[in-house]
């Protein structure tokens, strides 16, 4: 009975390894063999053409490019993520670092928003077109349309500014003590919430009323049952999947919307790291930091898919 | 859940639901216009007594469903109950709020959807879902709604009626999920049970079982029923009492006899007579298509749908291929248009052989085959006026444009009996009647031998079907046209056939002059389906299925 | 047709507001009260009746920084629209219309770039191009085209399996007719209200870029920029970078109102009764 199930799974995971390795090949591609020199552009126009050289040098730019796309790939298998051109320093213990930074700060913005806007979600369902259902509609129009940084800076423009109530850097350090540094992430952790909370609300609010249509919530009513029960009993059982799917994607999202946060609040995590070294056009940095973002966005989405894989009844009970 | 302390048996007439001077109105949001009111039920009233079958009657947009559904106080889509009264075990239930509602769904009243696959909730097993409603109103306990679920599945002759309700309702076919829902419908045993359309989605000797099997139960229950259905053969089966409505108003009402032997109205004189269509058969001629040993498949020779079939059709003849889903009848359509080129055999055309795929044919052949749809809606594009969907052909075909062509358009208009002032009108402002006859002047429109006819009239009103019936068969003496009609409808075939192919599961198993076809000794699949098909007459369920020689595919 | 008391208030309001921002970034030159790269006055000074809004970090007039920086982000995420929807429309379209391996292989191809978040492509990428307008544009009308090829191929799809678009090639009519008269006549709709979508999103992502530095280069800013150059006033109490935020939230809001209502116009179409 299970394993035409486990074989989806096995497949969607597989495709997933598949597609982290064309990833991979796509963001070398993308930083390597774009036209012009690429130590050139690194170092600019006025540069000495023994600078230029050195450079193409120390960046293995005279081997063939497939032979430097193994070497780093096989960096990246065996834990060698290769040293920083801007001082040299191996890059891993510091990318490490970040990443459990970001990872933290992820966790706890995940931690609020998801809770939340499920509850809320369900709220906006049991309130069709009612009061708390139109705020719900007027506030993610809002925070769809603002950019990630005029929340961050409305935060620390009110609350840390005119009320003090935070600082406005959320610097946090080795051996920090842990209240310390919930102290620190309050308003970046904020932030994250607001940028992804009216999205995720919306979702879950379009997947359930989409499962309130079908004929078998009809069937529900007409057995006689109680609102309750039927959102509870029918609804809900059947909008799982798409929930998660909504949570899944919107954590995906809240990944990308980690690097604009990150900066705003000077917060020592992976997308300050990343922006910071595209500034610097450190060009090692950029590609292990980019394949890390895009192997948790990659991930997530498995996840959802695996989750809606799961609860199918259709492929959990075959004919 | 308490048991309700009181419930008075019947009115002070003796009737268990009277519904009196019923109105029931909706707002519609027209595009572009302001939202209106219309009225969808107006005037109705009824009376059921306890244990009768009351058949509700009409083609679409006569409001039966609405009817049917106020008796639970329940109005789908937005509609609203405006007027009336509907009188429940002697209190009118419209006063009881929306409380009042929930103690009497799935208690006193209870429903049987059309397409039972939707209306089960795929995430639970289906005992869950059959014994539920007994258990939120306190019938029975969760063993004694469980074994009497396991009675009904016997009564409604259900395979393994002990172990069908651990079953999830995708693993079982739609014959049987529409009587495990009867069987929900039954099991809190409530007074009356609202049947809607059980049986119009199913093929048709699936069809016959299921209504067996709901009379059958009806009959042993005792319950009362609101029988709808826009198929007046099959209700004449199961109702004592027939009510025929149209527009939301009734046209008559009386005994079963009496409403198909003697209606009193013209309208339901038309629908009682509605597949007598005089059509004398040809005998047959030259062929002007030959399909010659013909197999295909789908998905690289992985599903063979079509296998070695072979059928002629004369000129200027009609040529019925009958099957029900799957038979791989509308597969042979797509097999001589060229849209799936075949694996092997032959397709040979007003004397030529035709190139299998569709890109590599002329454009004259193109032109000489024509093709009509099922479902007109989507066969036309939106964004196009009748005289440019008309039109295009003529132009594309013969090269006319301007006045030329336009005055061809108009005079397939008139041709098709709509007329030239539908010439700027938009696929959207038209009837489902007049969206096919514009497919039909498209088809005429670039003058072809033989016109594909795939289910043409499945999704229209009996009536209407009717009408473009008899437009075909005109249509066909002034243009010598021949017409391939793919059905799954027999009393279709019946009456304008020529000459008939019966597919069974992608092979012709019998094909000749109809004539010939319909008169016995017969194969065992063409006994079963021509004793499937519902007739005009009461007591005909039952002794069709005493005649049957073969399980039909539905079980 | 198309009456303008039908337009809900909403959509009205949003379709103003844009217009109005379109004609300033239009007239720009002519309204503005002053250069946008001269030092008129102190570092942030509050708003005077010389200076309505104030001056920034560099003491440049904040109404004239504003009004340029509306210039700058239109014109660039039209342009970026523009290129995103002529490639991801046509590409999309013959996708779905040619279908086989050219599909499959377009389509897998812009799974395999929409696997990496838009943001951290671009960043991967403009860490080795030259900072310059025309190639963030080209960055950003490529990214975002593999949206505009997905909506557009499902959109296609589902007209293209119709009988009528069945019935034009039964008829023996050529891919460009069935492109053209067929399918993108009942395609518009949904694509025009994605074209809002899009633009909008194109706003903020160049906003993004311009806040990280990767964007429009100074002197030239647009609003992201703005934003960038005047952060570090907010710590002081001085909201100079709330302004251009605020004002690419505002065209944001109206152009979502916009294209909310002509999406809800294309479900009315098909018919229906609406929510009821």
């Amino acid at each position: 009975m299970k394993s035409p199930l486990l074989k989806l799974v096995a497949q969607r995971v597989g495709l997933s390894v598949i597609l982290l390795f064309a990833v991979s090949l796509l963001i070398f591609v993308g930083t390597q063999i774009l036209p012009g020199d690429v130590a050139q552009s690194i170092l600019g126009q006025s540069a000495t053409p023994e600078a230029v050289a050195n450079l193409r040098e120390s960046l293995g730019l005279n081997q063939p490019a497939y032979l430097r796309y193994l070497e780093w790939l096989g960096g990246l298998l065996t834990g060698h993520l290769g040293n920083a051109l801007s001082n040299g320093l191996p890059i891993g213990p510091e990318l490490w670092q970040r990443l459990k930074n970001t990872l933290f700060l992820a966790f706890w913005a995940a931690a609020i928003s998801v809770p939340l806007s499920t509850v809320l979600g369900l709220i906006a369902v049991r309130h069709k077109n009612g009061f708390i259902d139109k705020m719900i509609s007027a506030t993610t129009l809002l925070t769809i349309s603002l950019p990630d940084f005029f929340i961050g800076y409305l935060l620390i423009y009110f609350v840390a500014v005119k009320l003090g109530w935070f600082t406005s850097v959320s610097t946090v350090f080795d051996g920090m003590p842990f209240l310390q540094r919930m102290n620190a992430i309050v308003l970046p952790a904020t932030a994250l919430t607001l940028v992804v909370l009216a999205q995720m609300m919306r979702m879950t609010r379009a997947a359930i009323l989409n499962v309130m249509q079908s004929a078998y919530v009809e069937t529900a009513q007409l057995k006689g049952l109680s609102q309750f029960e039927i959102i509870w009993h029918h609804a809900f059982p059947n909008s799982i999947a798409p929930i998660i799917n909504v949570i899944m994607l919107n954590l995906a999202y809240l990944v990308v919307g980690v690097v604009v946060i990150e900066v705003i609040f000077v917060y020592p995590g992976m997308g300050q790291y990343l922006v910071d070294h595209v500034a610097k056009r450190d060009v090692p940095v950029v590609q292990d930091c980019g394949l890390i973002f895009a192997a948790v966005y990659i991930g997530l989405n498995m996840l959802a898919d695996i989750f809606a894989i799961l609860s199918n009844p259709r492929l959990r009970h075959p004919k | 859940m308490p048991r309700q302390a009181k419930r008075p048996q019947g009115s002070e007439s003796g009737a268990l639901l009277d519904i009196r001077n019923l109105r029931i109105e909706a707002t519609v949001y027209p595009p572009g216009e302001d939202p209106r009111d219309i009225v969808i039920v107006d005037d109705v009233s009824l009376t059921l007594t306890k244990g009768k079958v009351l058949g509700l009657i009409g083609e679409s947009g006569a409001g039966k469903s609405t009817i049917g559904l106020s008796s639970m106080g329940y109005g789908r889509g937005g509609v609203r109950i405006t007027g009336g009264q509907v009188i429940l075990n002697g209190r009118d239930i419209l006063k009881g709020g929306q409380k009042g509602f929930r103690q009497l769904r799935g208690r006193e009243v209870c429903y049987v959807a059309q397409s039972a696959a939707a209306a089960f909730n795929p995430a639970h097993r289906l005992m869950r879902q059959v014994i539920e409603a007994s258990l939120k109103h306190g019938v029975f306990s969760r063993a004694e709604a469980e074994k009497r679920a396991i009675a009904l599945f016997k009564e409604l002759s259900l395979p393994d009626p002990e172990h069908i309700g651990d079953r999830y309702p995708h693993q079982v076919s739609g014959g049987q999920l529409q009587r495990v829902m009867t069987a929900m419908a039954l099991c809190s045993k409530p007074d009356l049970i609202v049947f809607d359309e059980p049986t119009t989605a199913l093929d048709v000797t699936t069809q016959i079982d299921v209504l067996a099997a709901i009379k059958k139960a009806i009959r042993d229950t005792g319950v009362a029923a609101l029988y709808i259905t826009h198929d007046l053969a099959v209700v004449a089966q199961v109702a004592d009492d027939i009510m025929v409505l149209r527009h939301g108003k009734k046209v008559e009402k009386g005994d079963t006899r009496q409403i198909i032997k003697e209606p009193r109205e013209q309208y339901t004189g038309a629908l009682v007579s509605v597949h007598e269509i005089p059509h004398e058969e040809h005998k047959p001629a030259e062929p002007i298509l030959s399909v010659k040993n013909v197999t295909a498949a789908y998905g690289g020779g992985q599903v063979k749908v079509l296998k070695n079939v072979s059928v002629d059709l004369s000129a200027g003849q009609t040529l019925a291929v009958v099957g029900e889903s799957g038979s791989g009848k509308s597969t042979l359509a797509r097999a001589i248009t060229g849209l799936l080129p075949p694996m092997e055999g032959s397709i040979v055309f007003d004397g030529r052989p035709l190139p299998p795929r569709l890109g590599d044919r002329k454009k004259n052949d193109l032109r000489e085959l024509q093709m009509i749809y099922q479902m007109a809606d989507v066969a036309m594009n939106p964004r196009q006026t009748v005289g440019t969907i008309i039109g295009r052909p003529i132009q594309f075909y013969f090269g006319l444009k301007g006045r030329k062509r336009d005055e061809m358009v108009r005079e397939l208009l008139d041709k098709i009996e709509m007329g030239s002032g539908f010439f700027d009108r938009y696929p959207a402002e038209l009837s489902g009647g007049q969206k096919q006859r514009v497919c039909i002047a498209r088809a005429l429109a670039a003058k072809p031998k033989l016109i594909i006819c795939d289910e043409v009239t499945s999704a229209l009103d009996p009536l209407v079907a009717n009408g473009i019936l008899k437009l075909l068969l005109n249509l066909q003496q002034e243009e010598n046209v021949a017409y391939l009609f793919i059905t799954h409808d027999l009393a279709t075939v019946k009456s304008i056939a020529d000459s008939i192919a019966v597919m069974y599961r992608g092979s012709v198993v019998r094909y000749g002059p109809r004539s010939e076809v319909l008169t016995p000794p017969f194969d065992a699949y063409t006994d079963l389906l021509l004793s499937s098909v519902p007739e005009m007459e009461i007591g005909w369920l039952e002794k069709a299925i005493s005649g049957r020689r073969m399980e039909s595919a539905g079980n | 047709m198309l009456d303008i008391r039908r337009i809900p208030p909403t959509a009205l309001l949003g379709i103003i507001i844009t217009a109005l921002y379109i004609l300033v970034a239009i007239f720009t030159p002519w309204i503005a009260p002053y250069s946008d790269t001269a030092v008129v006055g102190d570092v942030w000074a509050p708003g005077s009746a010389a200076h309505w809004l104030g001056t920034d970090n560099l003491g440049r007039d904040l109404l004239t920084r504003l009004l340029y920086g509306a210039r700058i982000t239109l014109f660039i995420a039209a342009l970026a629209t523009a290129l995103s929807f002529t490639l991801g429309a046509s590409l999309g379209f013959t996708a779905a219309v040619v279908g086989g391996w050219f599909d499959e292989l377009l389509s897998r191809f812009i799974d395999l770039i929409m696997s990496i978040p838009t943001l951290i492509f671009a960043l991967v990428v403009l860490s080795v191009l030259p900072a310059d307008t025309l190639i963030l544009i080209l960055v950003m009308g490529i990214l975002d085209s593999t949206r505009v090829f997905r909506i557009s191929r499902a959109v296609a799809v589902d007209i293209n399996v119709m009988d009528f678009v069945e019935a034009a090639k039964l008829r023996g009519e050529g891919k460009l007719w069935i492109i053209f008269r067929e399918i993108l006549p009942n395609a518009l709709s949904p694509l025009v209200a994605e074209l809002g979508l899009r633009f909008i999103f194109a706003i903020l992502f160049l906003s993004a870029l311009s806040f990280l530095g990767l964007g429009v280069q100074p002197p030239a800013s647009d609003w992201g920029g703005m934003v960038k150059e005047n952060k570090d006033g907010i710590v002081f109490g001085v909201p100079a970078a709330l302004l251009p935020a605020a004002a690419i939230s505002i065209l944001a809001i109206s152009v979502n109102l916009v294209a909310d209502w002509i999406l809800n116009r294309t479900t009315d179409l098909k018919g229906g009764r609406g929510n009821a």
